[in-house]
């Protein structure tokens, strides 16, 4: 059976909202995954220093306050720079589309938005993660 | 009470047998194969009748508008002797940005502003701090000085406006630029009108922009208070907001149980601190969410009002009438809208204004379509404020003072939400009251798990969100409407200003003041006069905090989910 999936489910920034990312981790947890919870108004440097402290493979960031076009690029350079582009790096929160889809192109996850179902972004994360085994496995 | 008729319990009787007779007659009827909770999760009845309202008492229970224990509204006249008042809250970008939407709100016949700081402000930094990178004017406006505030109300004289700002960590040094704005403006402290946040509690429970601990915090609320009743005696010094718990993810009743429960903690923090609770208790107000079950909402704010009239007058010994009265402020569920088909947002919107407004508000902000995506547009902000002056003047729902009394549905829900709330005191009683509650982290855990079984009922399909889980549309993945954008200039522009004040101000009243701060914050003075010192000494925010910050330490939440 495969390892089961660690996932850091964090809040970077000033933004205080944490229904998101709680409801997240609690959604994850039950669907069987290592869930580390990061708390509140962290730097991205304190974010991938945890990362790697819990050797996960999956970093979601949870962001309402409008900063995720310089939050997500500046964990994503951390990742890089530390030798962790195996961690997929995805989130969600209120984005706007065009948003999304710069950072998509920047090499960020899937970004989910309000009215996602719990199975979207669990489904999302296992083929993502099975993906990345499989290639490191070669 | 009054005592029972014994016509009336023979026709209770009677009555009660037929509603038996009534159900066993449906009891093989067909109905949908739903669970007809409320968005809180609770059961509803399918049908109310007066046997749902044993003991109830009209006098006792509703009294008249105006009158004890204010069931039916504050005001023996209500929306015939005022309307509410019609708020937006706004703020982004620059304090100039702001200023023109501030001109723009007013012009279109907003009756009050309602000011927006983004994450920096709220959280006690100047805008060039290492940590306000990339946040600088997006979920509000930045103030990051007096001079910042100077620009926010330029050209709108602050004894002709009642202004409400939501702010809570450094509200006290926030108020202070405020006063100091008025002051320079040549307008007396004694005329402004408005409302400060001021509800630090809320924000260990549910909207987490603390900066210092509970205690110290309180002393600057406390210092606030006794201040405004000598200087700025029509300010509403806090506003106990249930609206970002309801955000967070709690049910309508927790909503109501845990604000409350703040708004005693704050009565009884006030009392300790020796000012007499008739003195301070009339400058309270209330700031609640309205949701989309609309009877629950309605029931939750005559329930609030019957409570809080109850506590004061019997409890906390108020003697003055105008310490009874419950006055709140209302905000439609942000969490009720959908990046889905961001139009029937507008509809959503209506019918919770249109609660508030049945439950008798004083002032009401109106969400936009847009909100789940961005700060909203011009457009979506004036049919956000269109729907209110819809209600008010072409419904004709205001004109009756609470028409749902006497509903047997609306008072049995109104009695079981009071009853309770009263449950939660007791709960929140013996963990030693509203700060050891949040240090145990009580408040947070049943919200977080309100907010999970919301999210489990709507993976599962229990609950329907239309355009998300139903009659979506294929490839509908956002919005196909505008959305407002804030320029990355915003915080350049901010780092310039802020670099030139700091070069033009007088240094050494600058250190002064906040020297006088860090000795006043280590004894007992009231801080506010120093703070006002601060300000027109244009000592910037992010300075006058961290003096506090080194007096007062920082608080930090446990992690749990």
């Amino acid at each position: 059976m495969d390892a089961p999936i660690r996932v850091l489910v964090a809040k970077v920034g000033l933004d205080g909202h944490d229904r998101g990312a709680k409801v997240v981790a609690s959604a994850l947890r039950d669907a069987g995954m290592e869930v580390v919870y990061s708390g509140l108004h962290k730097t991205p440097e304190m974010v991938v220093d945890m990362a790697r402290d819990e050797d996960v493979e999956v970093l979601g960031l949870s962001l309402h306050s409008g900063a995720h076009m310089t939050l997500f690029p500046r964990v994503l350079k951390l990742l890089r720079d530390r030798g962790l582009e195996h961690v997929l790096l995805t989130g969600g929160g209120i984005m706007p589309r065009e948003d999304t889809e710069e950072l998509l192109r920047l090499g960020v996850g899937r970004l989910f938005g309000p009215g996602t179902t719990s199975q979207e972004f669990i489904a999302y994360i296992r083929e993502e993660v099975g993906r990345r085994r499989s290639l490191r496995k070669d | 009470m009054t005592p029972r008729d014994p016509m009336d319990a023979a026709l209770d009787a009677d009555l009660a047998a037929r509603r038996r007779e009534f159900e066993e007659k449906l009891k093989h009827a067909r109905v949908a194969d739903e669970n007809f909770l409320s968005v809180s999760g609770e059961p509803k009845p399918a049908l109310c009748d007066p046997t749902d309202l044993e003991g109830f008492d009209v006098l006792r229970d509703l009294g008249w508008p105006g009158e004890f224990p204010y069931t039916r509204g504050i005001h023996p006249t209500m929306y015939r002797g005022k309307r509410w008042t019609m708020r937006q809250f706004s703020g982004f970008g620059s304090a100039r940005d702001t200023n023109q939407r501030y001109k723009f709100l007013l012009a279109h016949g907003q009756t009050g502003l309602s000011v927006a700081f983004d994450m920096p402000t709220l959280m006690g930094y100047d805008s060039d701090h290492e940590r306000s990178e990339g946040e600088v004017g997006y979920c509000g406006v930045a103030i990051s000085s007096l001079e910042d505030m100077e620009t926010l109300f330029d050209g709108i004289r602050l004894d002709r406006v009642s202004t409400s700002m939501t702010i809570n960590g450094p509200a006290a040094v926030i108020f202070a630029y405020y006063l100091a704005t008025a002051q320079k403006q040549g307008v007396g402290l004694e005329v402004l009108q408005g409302t400060i946040q001021n509800d630090i509690l809320k924000e260990y429970i549910a909207q987490k922009e603390y900066i210092f601990p509970p205690y110290p915090s309180l002393r600057l609320i406390t210092d606030l208070m006794a201040f405004c009743l000598d200087e700025v005696p029509k300010w509403n010094t806090i506003s106990i907001s249930g609206y970002h718990i309801r955000e967070a993810g709690s049910t309508a009743v927790q909503e109501l149980a845990f604000t409350l429960a703040d708004g005693f903690a704050y009565i009884e923090a006030a009392m300790k601190a020796g000012l007499s609770v008739d003195d301070f208790a009339p400058r309270l107000s209330y700031f609640f969410n309205s949701h989309m079950d609309f009877f629950e909402e309605i029931a939750k704010f005559r329930a609030a009002r019957r409570i809080w009239a109850k506590r004061m007058r019997d409890h906390y010994g108020a003697k003055d009438p105008r310490s009874w009265l419950l006055r709140f402020h209302t905000q439609t569920a942000g969490c009720s809208l959908t990046a889905q088909q961001p139009e029937n947002n507008i509809v959503r919107t209506a019918l919770e204004a249109l609660a508030a407004v049945l439950g008798g508000t004083q002032s009401l902000h109106t969400n936009s379509m847009d909100e789940t995506l961005a700060l909203p547009t011009e457009k979506a902000v004036k049919i956000a404020l269109r729907t209110q002056q819809i209600i008010a003047h072409e419904t004709g729902v205001a004109d009756t003072i609470d028409p749902l009394a006497g509903s047997w549905f609306v008072e049995n829900l109104t009695n079981r939400m009071e009853r309770e709330a009263e449950e939660y005191f007791r709960r929140i009683e013996e963990l030693g009251g509203v700060v050891p509650a949040i240090e145990v982290g009580f408040f947070q855990r049943e919200i977080a798990r309100a907010a999970y079984r919301c999210q489990q009922d709507f993976d599962a399909g229990r609950r329907v969100t239309v355009g998300v889980n139903q009659y979506v549309e294929s490839e509908d993945t956002g919005p196909g409407i505008e959305t407002l954008k804030i320029s990355g200039q915003v915080g350049l522009e901010q780092n310039r200003r802020l670099e030139a004040l700091r070069r033009r101000r007088d240094p050494d009243r600058v250190r002064r003041s906040l020297e006088d701060l860090r000795n006043a914050a280590r004894g007992k003075d009231n801080l506010m006069p120093r703070l006002l010192e601060c300000a027109h000494a244009y000592a910037t925010l992010g300075e006058t905090i961290d003096v506090l910050r080194e007096e007062f330490g920082e608080y930090r939440e446990a992690p749990v989910f």
